[in-house]
């Protein structure tokens, strides 16, 4: 009874078409909205906000960045840490080359994200450019060579990270008109913004014609072709956006998270977990890599937390993060088998249930 | 001239090497479609129970392969009950992902019961140069190498006559050809893909051994799977001899990139060399070097 | 069936067009036309290459030899996106439906060529892209009244039954606003009474807006019924074409579809 669209009619198509068209769910988000804008920064701790929500936050538009790859248009990618680094250290050299940049210097370090993201669009779109030709798994293959080259680029041309050795750079200070991010809850309140404006963004792509193309592509590219729907165009835009995503959630993650980091970093094992937010939150679903990162972000906390519990303070060496990794690999195979649409399904399960709620049916 | 030589036999002795990885890739993919991640965690799994059997429980060579073969089938069996059997008609993308949730859990099991240490292994046959060729030609080659491009050279003559010959070949050949109409003339599918885990599970032993004996049993083993992928997107999925011919030609080549063309650009490029190698390839000739041309009905 | 429709030029005109896979010879010389506003089909037996017809006529297959002109401009062959912008549209043997999305989308899909806006555009859903987004849904909505689906639009496409796929995929065509119409079996797999709506529809398209159709059909009485003229196909090679009653009483049709000893 609670969750009930009866007697909300759309009396336009307009009203039809709005991003949130069900009155339940904007409360929702306006309260979930107000509850990360204006509670969680008084309530939240230094450490959560530092140590937990930050990185939730940075590896949602990670995971965001490759669902719409992977989960919309249906080109699998295993090189998503690649697309962060060239996010990463494209942040940092625009930071690092254009001392005295000209215009908008008071919000040049959002100029320095966007050029990191593009850094990463440029990149996807290189490693992207076989997706014309092979599918399935010969791409996911092709974006393993993506992974490979940019790491190793980036720690062997050390012009990259300034010639410090083995490619490790510092960050340089976040300041926005002249006020310097530098405490965990101005942090924390900076990334969200980013990240909920390029959320918006992506919901706003997904639900037109763009999205459209991405997913007819991804379900039937031959229809899509007839259709009119360039492939090589649409699978490019796709790599590109997917990658400028990644891109900023690379820089944040090293300018907002880390302060430090180097090409080794950003490695195979990261880019699998971010496959495994998007597996687990659902592919295909922009609710679903918010869901995903946490749970991925949380699950080591809580299992350690757990084996602490456990045995009493005297974790045996090595054996927690083996067991994270057989848990990790373990909820894996059970959610492509038990729940293939992941968290954002059972929150939509959840969601029918409450509209008849209290009522069996 | 010389050193030329020399680069190209050692590429090409350790590119059969990588044809073994591929080898285990190619088996289960004719099988069941899947291409299993997970081979790389098994090579290391095979190996690293192998060596852990002889140093901890002092069993002795054969009973220890033995064991780790029995090991090696069983988690084949397993794979197949608890992960494909409840994926079976799902997209081959979502069995792709299982297995790479299954590399995880095999690294986790493998490292959690026997530990992440480094355990070297000695398989009686040393790692020095072949006299003979050394004093004639001056080129060095090792007769390790020699030895596991042997070993490898065997098991795949053996594996290719299993298939063309026997009768759990041909039911295989023809579950690798259609499953469903595989089923319709009675062949035990699931019977099949577990002998073809089995298999795969062998081959993987028996690489790990060879990789083991050579680099020590360590974790870095799962990266063998990661130089197998090239061959295959050069040999394609689904052939045999295209493993064998992609697993020679990215061997060969890496090497002699890593010695000619390293240099210039600092070097370490082995790690993305083969990748960017194949998918060049791919662009010319996108059915890979032995695949058929696939035409879509529409 | 004469319904008083006015039957013009020749708009696609296929000349000696020859399609080789490898060493299998799908198609052999095949030279036919088709007419602005006619409905024309293409019948034969399996195999005889009917579908890879429709495929060249909208690039999908290029063919080895032969021409296609198509309303005066002479190619040797086609690709898909120029044949979408020349107003050719296309339902498939095997529903090609984008199975995760809704029928709304499926039908909004088949008008994205008609969108002008650019993705940052849409990302911003800026003043243009909200203009043409309800631009788009009004045409979409106007199709999904006339094919009968509107209880159904918000569904996805892959929980319908099959009649009501097939239903919607020629919406999607029909979304593209085509001037030429590629139906392959539209009809196939379906009972009586979804054949009756199906023949109703394609001959209201063909009426109300003017399309012209090529279609491939297995049921003869359908196919003697609602068609001008008939082109049959059989291994690869044309051995008949005019109206139905033409070719009914051709003694090679007969043959083809009885089988003789070759």
């Amino acid at each position: 009874m609670l969750y009930r669209e009866a007697g909300q009619f759309k009396a336009s198509y307009r009203e039809d078409q709005q991003i949130f068209p069900i009155r339940q769910d904007k409360i929702a988000i306006a309260l979930i909205l107000a509850f990360f804008y204006l509670v969680v920064p008084v309530i939240g701790d230094q450490y959560w906000l530092k140590a937990i929500l930050v990185p939730v936050l940075i590896f949602s538009l990670a995971a965001l960045g490759l669902n719409i790859l992977t989960g919309y248009a249906g080109q699998l990618s295993l090189g998503t840490a690649a697309f962060m680094a060239a996010g990463a250290f494209g942040a940092f050299n625009f930071m690092l080359r254009m001392p005295d940049f000209p215009v908008f210097s008071e919000v040049k370090i959002l100029f320095a994200f966007i050029f990191g993201g593009l850094m990463a669009a440029l990149v996807g779109i290189v490693f992207g450019l076989p997706s014309l030709r092979i599918k399935g798994f010969y791409l996911a293959v092709a974006t393993l060579a993506a992974q490979f080259f940019v790491v190793w680029a980036l720690t062997k041309f050390s012009w990259f990270s300034n010639y410090s050795s083995s490619g490790v750079i510092s960050a340089q200070d976040v300041v926005l008109f002249g006020v310097p991010i530098d405490t965990p809850e101005s942090r924390y309140l900076f990334v969200l913004v980013i990240v909920t404006v390029l959320a918006l963004l992506a919901k706003n792509m997904v639900r037109s014609a763009t999205g459209r193309a991405w997913m007819a592509v991804r379900d039937m590219d031959v229809a899509a072709e007839v259709i009119g729907i360039r492939l090589l165009h649409t699978k490019l835009l796709a790599f590109a956006v997917s990658s400028f995503y990644c891109g900023v959630a690379g820089a944040l993650y090293a300018f907002c998270y880390l302060g430090t980091v180097e090409p080794e970093g950003f490695n195979l094992d990261m880019s699998f977990r971010i496959l495994f937010m998007i597996i687990i939150g659902g592919v295909g679903s922009v609710l679903g890599s918010f869901l995903g990162a946490a749970f991925i972000v949380l699950l080591p906390i809580f299992l350690n937390v757990f084996f602490h519990a456990v045995f009493a303070g005297a974790v045996p060496a090595g054996l927690g993060s083996n067991l994270e990794l057989m848990i990790f690999g373990g909820l894996i195979i059970f959610f492509l088998i038990v729940e293939p649409h992941g968290l954002a399904r059972l929150w939509q399960i959840g969601k029918e249930k409450l509209r008849l709620w209290p009522f069996p049916h | 001239m010389q050193f030329f030589f020399e680069v190209l036999i050692g590429g090409l002795l350790s590119g059969v090497m990588y044809s073994l990885v591929a080898l285990g890739f190619v088996l289960i993919y004719k099988a069941s479609g899947v291409f299993n991640f997970a081979q790389g965690a098994m090579v290391f799994f095979a190996a690293l129970t192998f060596v852990g059997l002889m140093q901890d429980y002092n069993l002795p060579f054969w009973l220890a392969m033995l064991v780790a073969l029995g090991a090696m089938v069983m988690l084949g069996i397993l794979t197949e009950r608890i992960v494909l059997r409840p994926l079976v008609n799902q997209p081959p993308i979502t069995l792709f992902m299982a297995t790479i949730g299954l590399t995880f859990f095999i690294e986790g099991m493998a490292q959690g019961f026997w530990g992440a240490n480094v355990r070297g292994l000695d398989l009686g046959i040393e790692d020095v140069p072949i006299e003979w060729l050394a004093e004639r030609y001056g080129i060095f080659t090792s007769k390790f190498d020699i030895f596991s491009a042997a070993i490898a050279g065997i098991l795949v003559a053996v594996l290719a006559i299993f298939f063309q010959r026997t009768k759990v070949g041909r039911a295989l050949r023809a579950v690798a050809d259609d499953h469903q109409a595989a089923l319709a003339v009675g062949i035990p599918l699931q019977q099949i893909w577990r002998i073809v885990w089995g298999v795969a599970g062998f081959v993987a032993l028996v690489a790990g051994m060879l990789w083991g004996a050579r680099n020590g049993v360590q974790f870095a083993l799962t990266f063998v799977a990661l130089k197998a992928l090239p061959v295959l997107i050069l040999g394609g999925f689904e052939s045999i001899p295209g493993a064998i011919v992609g697993g020679l030609i990215i061997g060969a080549s890496e090497k002699l990139a890593e010695v000619y063309i390293g240099p210039f650009v600092g070097g370490g490029i082995e790690s993305w060399f083969p990748y960017v190698l194949a998918l060049l390839f791919l662009l010319v000739r996108p059915e890979g070097l032995f695949g058929e041309k696939h035409i879509d009905r529409v | 069936m004469s319904n008083g429709r006015h039957i013009g030029d020749v708009i696609l005109d296929l000349q000696n067009i020859s399609l080789r896979f490898g060493g299998v010879k799908a198609l052999t010389d095949i030279s036919f036309n088709v007419r602005e506003h006619e409905i024309r089909a293409i019948i034969g037996p399996n195999g005889a290459g009917k579908s890879s017809m429709l495929n060249v006529i909208n690039g999908v297959y290029h063919p080895q030899e032969g021409t296609i002109v198509f309303h005066g401009r002479k190619r040797h062959d086609m690709n898909t996106h120029e044949a979408a912008l020349q107003g050719i549209g296309r339902t498939f043997q095997n529903i090609a439906l984008f199975k995760g999305m809704s029928v709304l989308d499926n039908l909004m899909t088949g008008r994205n060529l008609k969108i002008k806006s650019n993705f940052l555009q849409q990302a911003f859903y800026w003043g243009p892209t909200r203009r043409e987004e309800l631009e788009q849904r009004s045409k979409v909505e106007g199709i999904i009244d006339f094919l009968e689906i509107e209880h159904i639009r918000k569904t996805p496409v892959g929980r319908l039954p099959y009649g009501l796929q097939k239903r919607v995929e020629l919406g999607r065509a029909l979304a593209m606003e085509p001037t030429l119409l590629l139906l392959d079996e539209p009809m196939a797999g379906m009972n009586v009474e979804e054949k009756q709506d199906m023949c109703r529809f394609i001959l209201d398209v063909n009426d109300q807006f003017g399309t012209t159709i090529v279609l491939i059909e297995h049921d003869m009485g359908v196919v003697m019924d609602i068609s001008d003229r008939v082109v049959v196909l059989d291994y690869g090679k044309k051995i008949a074409d005019g109206t139905p009653d033409e070719v009914r009483g051709n003694q090679e049709v007969i043959d083809a579809y009885l089988g003789v000893a070759h």
